[in-house]
């Protein structure tokens, strides 16, 4: 029973993760049409930068905070220095990102080298959770309650706010949304930092469960694109489902089947791609 | 020009490039002998790639699945299952078009940025699954001490030999390929990249067009599959991985997609920057990384085409 009962609690607390890193890219999916193959890259950065900043700033929140910003900013100048002026041609776009992912993966190759990075859990997590006769590592309920209240504040910002309205409006019709005096290019930037952030921040905050390590922006990005592949491009409601989907066919996949976990992986994939191609919450678009 | 001149002109060439690929190993040391055959390997691949990407208007970023599949099949059939080549070769081949077929299924639910999407979590499917199935693949070890096949009695384990018959089955994949684009076939896919509504309209069954080619190109990337792990004599489950795939791509756009030479002329500045540039700097990703940003930027439609329209300009100037 221990054992249902801590898989599950690691697959909310992949999901989670998964849905810090695949929120933003869906969002720039959809608003942008671009699909962000840096992405990976930048949760990657994120759990490098997180370890390096713990060094002087011994507290996973602020560095978390810290480390978003500056994914933030440098996905901010990637979009506006390279994105920006490739906009109209999708597939240029792509295989830029891509470009990109390789350089920040093997600049981290290059700076932090080849060794995993540990990031402590915070002091004051460390201790289980016991509830009811079970143990809980507590740092991942924590991370559980993190993805929630990410995913009510990126729920209230898209439907409540202004800023959501207008991004909202601009993955329903681009040119309409132009047309009624949207800025929309300043739109494009806003999502992709928001994008950068979460995952940079989700980098940060995954490091105590995953680490730093190389290849870890190869291990993240598959997963993401099969959340968003599952959920359908720009929702948000279909990330959330399907980042907590993924975590638990990956994780139970891993304790049941490990040498097929992948394989596992791919079925909900062929499901709902031969029934839903556009996602279970995905919406046709112009 | 005369059509008899095209002909002897066309005959011309042809004899030219036989006797230069006859040649090379005669002129040159081992080591560029095994570069030219690590350049066929990787022309196969791009080649292959290129009837999806230039003329079926499908960009993947898995194409890697085909070439490791098949490589991974003849690896496993030849070490584990006690096969001969001749017997484990087919059966790779025959394994991986089977799952180009499927992943064809999947994949053509979508077009453009979503078949992208598809393509790469399928190819990454065949990645994780490589490290993880150790009893099959033995994991991240790879499988080690695999051997060349010996067809009719000849050892390909010198690399001339080697070279003659990456050489012919190079020649041979690039005829079929360009066969099949000169094709009517080959018409209609280019009509389905270029206009699909209206080449549904007129009948065409444009899904099935796009299946059959993502099948074909499916097997040729087995073939380079193929030629690669006999090259290699070593699979690993980084040759499924996204850096295998994009290497293919860059090949195809920085030769120039769409076109027959485009992706040979691409795959050897590929093969040459990875083993000159990263001899010296070891950072084969950062460089493979930075090319592809320059290449988008400053090159989007690839070498060939800009050297065609770039003698083109000139010999228009003299007329």
């Amino acid at each position: 029973m221990q054992f249902w009962v801590i898989q599950t609690l690691n697959s909310l607390a992949l999901g989670g993760l998964l849905f810090l890193l695949s929120a933003g890219f869906s969002l720039i999916f959809g608003l942008m049409r671009i699909a962000n193959l840096t992405h990976g890259a930048f949760f990657m950065l994120g759990a490098y930068l997180g370890a390096s900043v713990m060094h002087a700033v011994p507290n996973l929140w602020l560095a978390a905070l810290l480390v978003g910003l500056a994914v933030a900013l440098l996905g901010g100048l990637f979009e506006r220095g390279i994105l920006r002026k490739l906009a109209g041609n999708s597939l240029g776009q792509v295989l830029v990102t891509l470009g990109m992912a390789f350089i920040i993966a093997d600049s981290c190759l290059l700076i932090w080298g080849g060794d995993p990075i540990p990031i402590l859990t915070p002091p004051a997590l460390q201790a289980p959770l016991r509830v009811a006769g079970y143990v809980f590592p507590t740092y991942r309920v924590v991370v559980v309650g993190i993805a929630i209240v990410v995913a009510i504040a990126l729920y209230l910002l898209m439907e409540k706010t202004r800023l959501g309205a207008m991004i909202r409006a601009g993955v329903d019709d681009m040119d309409m949304a132009r047309a009624v005096g949207i800025p929309v290019s300043r739109l494009f930037s806003t999502v992709f930092c928001l994008g950068a952030l979460l995952a940079g921040a989700g980098g940060v905050i995954g490091g105590p469960i995953l680490s730093a390590y190389p290849g870890l922006d190869a291990d993240m990005l598959p997963l993401a694109l099969i959340v968003v592949i599952l959920g359908g491009v720009g929702s948000l409601v279909g990330a959330f489902v399907g980042s907590f989907l993924v975590g638990f066919v990956y994780t139970f996949g891993i304790a049941l089947l490990p040498d097929l976990a992948y394989v596992i992986l791919f079925l909900p994939m062929i499901v709902v791609i031969a029934f839903r191609p556009r996602g279970l919450f995905g919406r046709a678009t112009t | 020009m005369s059509a008899a001149d095209m002909v002897r002109s066309r005959v011309a060439q042809i004899a030219l490039l036989v006797v230069l690929l006859g040649a090379y190993p005669w002129l040159i040391g081992e080591f560029y002998v095994n570069l030219a055959s690590q350049i066929f390997i990787a022309a196969v691949f791009a080649a292959s790639l290129n009837l999806l990407v230039g003329y079926g208007g499908l960009t993947s970023l898995g194409h890697a699945s085909f070439l490791g599949l098949a490589a991974y099949l003849s690896g496993w059939l030849t070490l584990k299952m006690g096969f001969t080549h001749g017997a484990a070769a087919p059966l790779a081949l025959a394994g991986a078009t089977l799952m180009a077929g499927l992943f064809g299924l999947i994949a053509l639910r979508a077009t453009g940025l979503g078949f992208l999407m598809i393509t790469l979590a399928l190819s990454q499917v065949l990645w994780g699954t490589a490290y993880r199935w150790v009893s099959v693949t033995d994991g991240d070890n790879g499988l080690a001490r695999l051997t060349r096949p010996a067809p009719f009695g000849i050892n390909l384990d010198h690399a001339t030999a080697f070279y003659y018959f990456a050489a012919l089955v190079t020649v041979l994949a690039v005829w079929m390929m360009a066969r099949f684009v000169a094709s009517p076939f080959g018409a209609s896919l280019r009509g389905t990249r270029d206009q699909p509504r209206r080449m549904s309209s007129m009948g065409h069954d444009v899904w099935l067009l796009r299946w059959i080619t993502f099948v074909y190109s499916g097997f040729w990337g087995a073939v380079s599959g193929l030629l690669f792990v006999y090259y290699n004599k070593y699979v690993h489950p980084t040759s499924f991985a996204l850096t295998s795939s994009a290497e293919g791509l860059l090949a195809v756009i920085a030769g120039g997609s769409g076109t027959v030479l485009g992706p040979l002329a691409g795959a050897a500045i590929v093969v040459l920057l990875k083993n000159y540039v990263s001899g010296y700097v070891e950072r084969w990703n950062m460089l493979l990384g930075i090319v592809f940003v320059l290449i988008v930027v400053f090159m989007p439609r690839g070498l060939v085409p800009g050297l065609r329209r770039w003698r083109e300009r000139r010999s228009g100037g003299r007329a």
